[in-house]
């Protein structure tokens, strides 16, 4: 194990340290203005918190509280000791953002170089990123803990195939981070080149970013004879590494000395017992620059009660079986409809009528946007219809990073929006 | 000046069926038709005797439809008809975007159907050179 005494530290030690370090991140959380305000808004008294179950008296934190603390309105330390940012895209335009102090950036590596070596991964591996640098958390955060690790660390990020296949080739790369779906589309390219993937040498893949099926788990094991690890993780609770499969591939191991995962009934908030499936909660109790308690993921899971065969002690989380709103996750982007529905109705030449599907094809995600063209904005031109649909394509790509493609329809030709108009049609099969 | 029909449609079987149903019921004639085709969606230019009534029949169907001014000019049918009034319209710098023609008497007459950015000033030189140019009137009764 990477840390075999945390990582099999006895459940009443792990309790322990869960409790002691609740307790200083609430005492963190008083000098943020959002907890401050929420913990007097509820009359929250942190000293009365003094064990684990008493972590449900606290109100639950949701998305749209960080994206109502835009910039740092949830932040604990002085911007001086801040030694980075991450942000995700929020629903409507503002972003969600988080900070971390050197403190949180080292731990957050040695968590997931701990998740990678739980997988298999060795610090002999040469293991090529392909997940997109920036602001987005999910290349960042692998690349530190692979280097952590000691890997031979190749961070390609995303796309140019053939760039992607001469660099597995010329390093010997034996470890690859990719989402399921790219490692699909990946096969066709290097099948298309004359090669088999197989004979690439790759041993072991880090699947996420997105959900997937076993059977997709099957096929890519299959076409490149690796073996391939679920991992968990969101940008609010550091980004990848929140939970991570081990090699008896039995769920996911949810880091317990830096998280408290709760499972809660969606509708009603209501805590449910081990085993059974609702929306996973997480507190965040060991981040200096960022405390965050009793987030709602909206990711829906279940807690694996069993002990795992691998001797950590800490508890698994299952494969993510959906989410409780209508995130869409398009080549491992989160998307939100209503991020779509907010360009386009800002548009005075799109109806109020839209719709959304999304497709695989050749293993890779495609969004169609489907808008009706306003009566009353349509001068019989032709060019300004194809400079519409270029506009509206440009404006949409700067908000969900994906370039969609748009489909012009006649005025009333999709459902109309009163009642329960089917704005998203999702024909993929994961 | 003359108008004709401009209607958004996309490129699927049935489309022109129901606006020339449309048109039809009106008891509105239709004189000439062109389509411009983008891909997924095209434009059906409809020239017709009556294109006020044709709009609003349209519009009142909620199909995104468009009045466009249109030069119409007579050309003899003859070799060259058409280079002649060409000639003048690069003379006068006047860039010529959507188009068509039809014959009216065979080797006599024809008419130069066309849209351009600025039609008034586009009019004004047709005249001063000696075109004789269709009033919609003239131009509907075809």
């Amino acid at each position: 194990m990477f840390n075999s005494s945390i990582e099999q530290l006895p459940r009443q030690e792990l309790e322990a340290l869960q409790l002691d370090r609740l307790k200083k991140a609430l005492e963190a959380a008083q000098r943020t203005p959002f907890y401050k305000k929420q913990f007097s808004d509820n009359n929250i008294d942190i000293s009365k918190i003094n064990s684990l179950p008493d972590l449900r008296k606290l109100p639950f934190t949701t998305k749209s509280d960080l994206r109502v603390s835009y910039p740092d309105g949830m932040c604990a330390v002085d911007r001086n000791v801040i030694v980075r940012m991450h942000a995700s895209s929020g629903t409507t335009g503002k972003s969600t953002v988080i900070f971390y102090t050197r403190k949180d950036i080292e731990e957050w590596s040695s968590l997931v170089a701990r998740g990678l070596y739980s997988s298999g991964i060795r610090s002999e591996d040469v293991f090529q990123n392909m997940m997109g640098y920036g602001l987005f958390t999910g290349g960042l955060g692998l690349h530190y803990g692979a280097e952590k690790l000691g890997c031979m660390i190749i961070p390609s990020a995303t796309g140019n195939s053939l760039k992607q296949i001469q660099l597995i080739q010329d390093f010997k790369t034996t470890a690859v981070h990719i989402t399921p779906s790219y490692a699909l589309h990946l096969a066709d390219v290097i099948n298309g080149e004359g090669i088999n993937p197989a004979d690439l040498g790759i041993r072991k893949a880090v699947l996420g970013a997105e959900p997937y099926s076993e059977a997709t788990r099957d096929k890519i094991q299959d076409i490149y004879g690796l073996k391939a690890y679920n991992n968990y993780g969101l940008s609010e609770m550091n980004g990848p590494g929140v939970a991570f499969e081990c090699e008896e591939l039995g769920g996911m191991h949810i880091w317990e000395d830096f998280y408290i995962p709760e499972i809660i009934n969606p509708e009603t908030g209501e805590n449910l017992p081990d085993g059974e499936t609702g929306e996973l909660v997480i507190t965040h109790i060991n981040r200096e620059a960022m405390p965050i308690f009793r987030y709602r993921t909206r990711d829906l899971t279940r807690i694996i009660p069993e002990p795992c065969g691998c001797g950590r002690t800490h508890k698994r989380i299952d494969r993510m079986k959906g989410r409780t709103d209508d995130m869409l996750i398009i080549s491992g982007v989160n998307i939100f409809p209503s991020q779509i529905e907010s360009v386009l109705m800002n548009i005075p030449e799109v109806g109020n009528n839209y719709q959304i599907v999304v497709d695989r094809e050749n293993n890779l995600d495609k969004i169609h946007i489907k808008v009706e063209l306003y009566s009353k904005m349509f001068h019989g031109d032709i060019k300004e219809l194809d400079s519409l649909r270029k506009n509206i394509t440009d404006l949409l790509k700067s908000t969900i990073i994906v370039t969609p493609k748009i489909e012009l329809l006649e005025p009333g030709s999709l459902p109309p929006s009163t009642g329960k108009a089917v704005r998203v049609i999702d024909n993929r099969k994961i | 000046m003359p108008h004709q029909l401009s209607i958004f449609a996309e490129n699927k079987p049935g489309k022109i069926e129901k606006i020339t149903g449309i048109i039809a019921e009106g008891q509105i004639n239709i004189r000439a038709v062109t389509i411009s085709d983008a891909g997924d969606y095209g434009i059906i230019k409809l020239l017709v005797d009556n294109p006020e009534r044709g709009f609003e029949l349209l519009k009142s169907e909620n199909i995104a439809v468009n009045l466009k001014e249109i030069i119409a000019v007579k050309i003899e049918d003859k070799i060259g008809g058409l280079h002649e009034i060409s000639k003048v319209l690069r003379e006068n710098n006047i860039n010529v975007n959507d188009s068509y023609g039809f014959i009216t008497e065979p080797k006599k007459e024809a008419v130069f159907i066309f849209q351009v950015a600025d039609p008034i000033h586009a009019e004004n030189i047709l005249k001063k050179e000696g075109f004789s140019l269709l009033s919609d009137r003239e131009l509907y009764l075809i």
